[in-house]
């Protein structure tokens, strides 16, 4: 239409953008613009500020003033309202593509619009075509009558990119649209109204339509999957959707995006066109160039094995080996959905294996079947990375979370006295410095960091032979961090083994002597002593470092 | 709704992924079925995904003992206001001791079953059937007794034993099929009525052994019957059962968060068999009371005491130990409601006052228990914003 006119605005863009939690820099200062029919990538680490800037996407977080958005070439006030994205003409599609596995293709893909208008009687037939038609022009071969939890898992995120295309082109079609409805009127054409409500794109036409938030698409859909979700990408770019890829994978990234824009730290490390970065360079953006001391180089760990996990197996896990020794922290990490995630749930019997031996010291326990129950009594403690849902009842009181496991041994006659229960867990919380130290507060009270430290005391207090433990300082302030290290590696020291599972590079630097690192359900390479880097863990879980494998 | 998957928190940003988080498995005060809207919701996992670490949400420790304190017993305070406003509006009726001496008799039955509710909504479970086998026992007592001259003690035990049974179906098709509670105990409830109306011929069974009625009604201690004294002993029992033993804590854990307990050892599946089987016992054991009570057994006997046993639970639970389903909340509940009710009749209300106070306490009771969390998670919300 007018795109000759002027030079097209892009479909999102980003201008001195921040956000701080208290004292923490979450964005400093950020840019970012999407163009329409651009596939744009953001990378970066955990930590990195990604999550945060979708989050003020979303709506969820204000960033703080001074911060400026572009819609299609118009200004948006920020914050935005929470669902207001919709109203600009954005969608999200997360890791979880929020599909209901029991309804059909047709029923999922138009449950926005069977919600937004209640009353109308549903013709099936007439929904069953647009779905058909909507399938066929993204390329997607699915039966519409068919039930999502029958199809191939790679299918699902290409049904929720096409939902939320769906969902975009209806709104942005609905929206209030003033003068403008149906053409771009101007260049600083209001958000609402500046979309094009005409049938699908014609090519020539560069106007971005809306914009598509891919947070992790690929994770877990195996690379018969990636190929076919980027054939997707490229049908919704070409109907003049600007894309942002949000990945940590780089061969992702690589394959799919024009441009890119990494973060670090909060701050734009760098951003440029993908093809003339380069895999290197992009490494480096990511890492970045500081010198991180890894730990004393390890004194031989010449230790006999304590633990010894043998062809463990299980949903994300194809089958993995591992040995700890007595008094050692090992290290698990690798990108997202490449399956060290998986492991501590495995180990423990909170998802079922379906093959594997673990063996603590002498005895030897079948992994098919075990049960959190029969870890427990094998010796092994758990702290799990989600602390409000699978390790404390927040509602509950500190003493009788942490008391949770030992009643037993609290228990005289048969009375469990809450006063013996406070005074437990009170000896606990001084020891493991929980603040404020008063046991029959409620656990949903307590920060993050004091949260995590609680969990360690119960866990500690089991004394077992081997803690496993999931993302342990995951929202958790940088001196409670310490605290939590000093705790791990006194018990490590006591002689017992410390599996942890953690994509914080940071952390596991400073605190394993030795790193497995996963891709794809797999162990392919092991760094140990003075490898065990930032820099030398992002290399490998990227797979641009050449380091030996180890089967 | 059963356990929820292992949802990554960093997923938030997403208005639908936040939903699917927020899963509520079971009842706990402050949710009620099938709405999310209470405990495990956004705000807290929010808070721990993304905000800042720091203290807790501090305020004048005064004001928040007295107000827990409050919070405590309000309930037993609208219940003395209850008296004093019917005792000033029919002193010479309402305020005499037999008054008093007949409520708290009259409602051991209820006390009972209110009883068996909060074992099994602590656990987690919704128990529609409780009713149900309450009329079963009492039927079975009945006929075997009055019917068919089985001594009163035998008939008795194959009351409970009966109340037993129905909790075992319970237990199997919840627990180990996997069905969620609320449905299976409305269907086993509803067949458990189809099979009183059967063996009863729709018919009230009376005759039932003088014995029981002795021991169940007449006056025994300062003008109360023993039936109340019963139901002050099992007050005693469950308050010590949930607060003394270890098996109470378990009990809530498993309500509360089924995959904390599970990670911490804990035998759910055995729990929540347990819990549905010892609620049924209760529920059976009210139905020998309410035998003992009439002397006789009614096929519809239950029917009138399963709303009120709701309310006075969930009423309960807003009440001495706020947030949790509780032996003595439960206790004043019943007598708030019973006050409520004997003091409207004396004014000469018609009956259908019954099923307006009872349906408005049972909204009343849940609205106050979610009003009371999210005043906690607001708090803690505001504690928290604070420090950024």
């Amino acid at each position: 239409m007018n795109a000759a006119a002027a030079p097209v605005a892009p479909a999102l863009a980003l201008a001195h953008l921040s956000k701080r939690f208290g004292g923490t820099r979450a964005l400093h200062d950020v840019a970012l613009e999407v163009a329409g029919g651009e596939v744009h990538g953001l990378l970066g680490h955990n930590g990195s500020g990604k999550s945060t800037l979708i989050r003020i996407l979303a709506g969820y977080h204000a960033p703080e003033p001074g911060g400026e958005l572009w819609v299609r070439g118009a200004p948006v006030r920020l914050p935005l309202r929470p669902g207001q994205f919709r109203e600009l003409g954005m969608a999200f599609v997360h890791q979880d593509p929020a599909l209901l596995p029991a309804l059909t293709v047709t029923e999922n893909l138009r449950i926005g619009a069977f919600a937004t208008d209640s009353l109308r009687r549903i013709d099936w037939r007439a929904e069953a075509r647009a779905v058909a038609a909507l399938l066929a022009e993204f390329g997607i071969e699915a039966d519409p009558d068919e039930r999502v939890e029958r199809l191939r898992p790679w299918q699902r995120p290409l049904l929720a990119i096409v939902r939320a295309v769906d969902e975009v082109r209806r709104l942005t079609a609905r929206a209030p649209a003033g003068p403008a409805a149906g053409s771009v009127a101007g260049p600083a054409a209001s958000p609402a109204a500046g979309s094009v409500a005409g049938p699908v794109a014609d090519p020539a036409d560069a106007a971005p339509r809306g914009l598509l938030v891919l947070d992790e698409p690929t994770a877990g859909i195996g690379d018969a999957g990636v190929d076919r979700l980027f054939a997707v990408i490229r049908r919704v770019t070409a109907a003049g959707f600007g894309v942002l890829f949000v990945s940590h994978d780089l061969e992702e990234v690589l394959g799919i995006t024009d441009r890119v824009t990494v973060l670090r730290d909060g701050e734009v490390a760098g951003a440029g066109i993908t093809a003339d970065l380069g895999k290197e360079r992009l490494v480096e953006m990511i890492v970045g160039r500081r010198i991180v001391r890894g730990p004393p180089a390890a004194a031989a760990p010449a230790a006999p094995p304590l633990v010894a996990v043998d062809g463990l197996r299980g949903p994300g896990v194809p089958a993995v080996s591992f040995r700890i020794g007595a008094g050692e922290i090992l290290g698990l990490t690798g990108l997202i959905g490449s399956g060290f995630a998986e492991v501590g749930a495995l180990l423990v019997g909170a998802r079922p294996a379906t093959a594997g031996t673990l063996a603590i010291g002498p005895a030897r326990h079948g992994l098919a079947g075990f049960t959190p129950r029969r870890a427990i009594a094998a010796g092994l403690a758990y702290v799990p990375a989600e602390r409000l849902r699978a390790g404390c009842v927040g509602g509950m009181s500190v003493a009788e979370n942490i008391g949770l496991p030992v009643l037993g041994r609290l228990t005289r006659a048969g009375v469990l006295a809450p006063r013996a229960l406070l005074a437990h867990a009170g000896a606990l919380c001084r020891r493991f410095d929980v603040r404020p130290p008063d046991p029959a507060l409620s656990v949903e009270s307590l920060s993050g960091g004091n949260q995590q430290k609680a969990l360690m005391a119960k866990w500690l207090q089991m004394e077992p032979r081997l803690l496993v433990l999931e993302e342990p300082t995951q929202g958790v302030d940088v001196g409670a961090r310490e605290q939590i290290f000093a705790a791990v590696r006194d018990w490590a020291a006591a002689g017992a083994a410390v599996l942890v599972l953690s994509g914080d590079h940071e952390q596991l630097s400073l605190l394993c002597r030795r790193v497995l690192i996963f891709r794809h359900g797999r162990i392919v390479a092991e760094l140990a002593g003075a490898e065990v880097t930032e820099e030398r863990m992002a290399h490998a879980c990227f797979g641009t470092d050449p380091v030996a494998v180890d089967g | 709704m059963r356990v929820s998957e292992p949802t990554r928190s960093r997923s938030m940003a997403d208005p639908g992924s936040r939903l699917a988080a927020e899963v509520v498995s079971g009842p706990s005060p402050g949710t009620s079925p099938g709405s999310a809207s209470g405990s495990t919701s956004g705000p807290v996992s929010g808070g721990a995904a993304g905000t800042p670490p720091g203290g807790h949400g501090a305020e004048p420790a005064g004001t928040a003992s007295v107000r827990r304190l409050f919070d405590r017993y309000a309930l037993l305070l609208v219940w003395v206001a209850t008296i004093a406003l019917f005792g000033a509006l029919e002193p010479g009726i309402f305020l005499r001791a037999a008054n008093f001496t007949s409520m708290f008799s009259s409602q051991a039955v209820l006390v009972v079953l209110t009883y068996s509710l909060v074992v099994s909504l602590t656990a987690g479970e919704y128990d529609l059937s409780a009713a149900p086998v309450l009329t079963l026992s009492a039927m079975v007592l009945a006929i075997l007794n009055a019917q068919l001259g089985v001594p009163i003690g035998l008939a008795i035990l194959a009351a409970l034993a009966a109340g037993v049974l129905a909790g075992v179906a319970n237990g199997i098709l919840v627990v180990w099929v996997g069905i969620d509670s609320i449905i299976v105990t409305l269907g086993t409830g509803t067949l458990i009525s189809g099979i009183v109306l059967w063996i009863s011929n729709s018919e009230m069974v009376s005759g039932i052994s003088q014995t029981l009625v002795n021991w169940v009604i007449v006056p025994r201690l300062w003008g109360l019957s023993f039936g109340f004294v019963y139901a002050l002993g099992l007050t005693v029992l469950l308050w010590y059962l949930l607060e003394y033993t270890p098996l109470g804590l378990k009990l809530l854990f498993v309500g509360r968060g089924r995959r904390v307990a599970r990670l911490a050892g804990l035998d759910v599946g055995r729990l929540r068999f347990g819990a549905l089987v010892g609620g049924a016992l209760l529920a059976a054991f009210a139905g020998v009371l309410y035998a003992g009570t009439s002397g006789a057994a009614d096929p519809n006997s239950g029917d009138s005491f399963m709303l009120p046993a709701f309310a006075a639970a969930f009423l309960g639970s807003t009440a001495v130990r706020p947030g949790r389903f509780n032996a003595w909340g439960s206790f004043t509940a019943v007598y708030f409601l019973v006050t409520g009710i004997t003091g409207l009749s004396l004014m000469g209300i018609q009956i259908f006052i019954q099923d307006l106070f009872y349906g408005a306490a049972l909204i009343i009771g849940v609205t106050l228990s979610v009003l009371v969390r999210r005043r906690e998670q607001r708090e803690r919300d505001v504690a928290e914003t604070n420090e950024d």
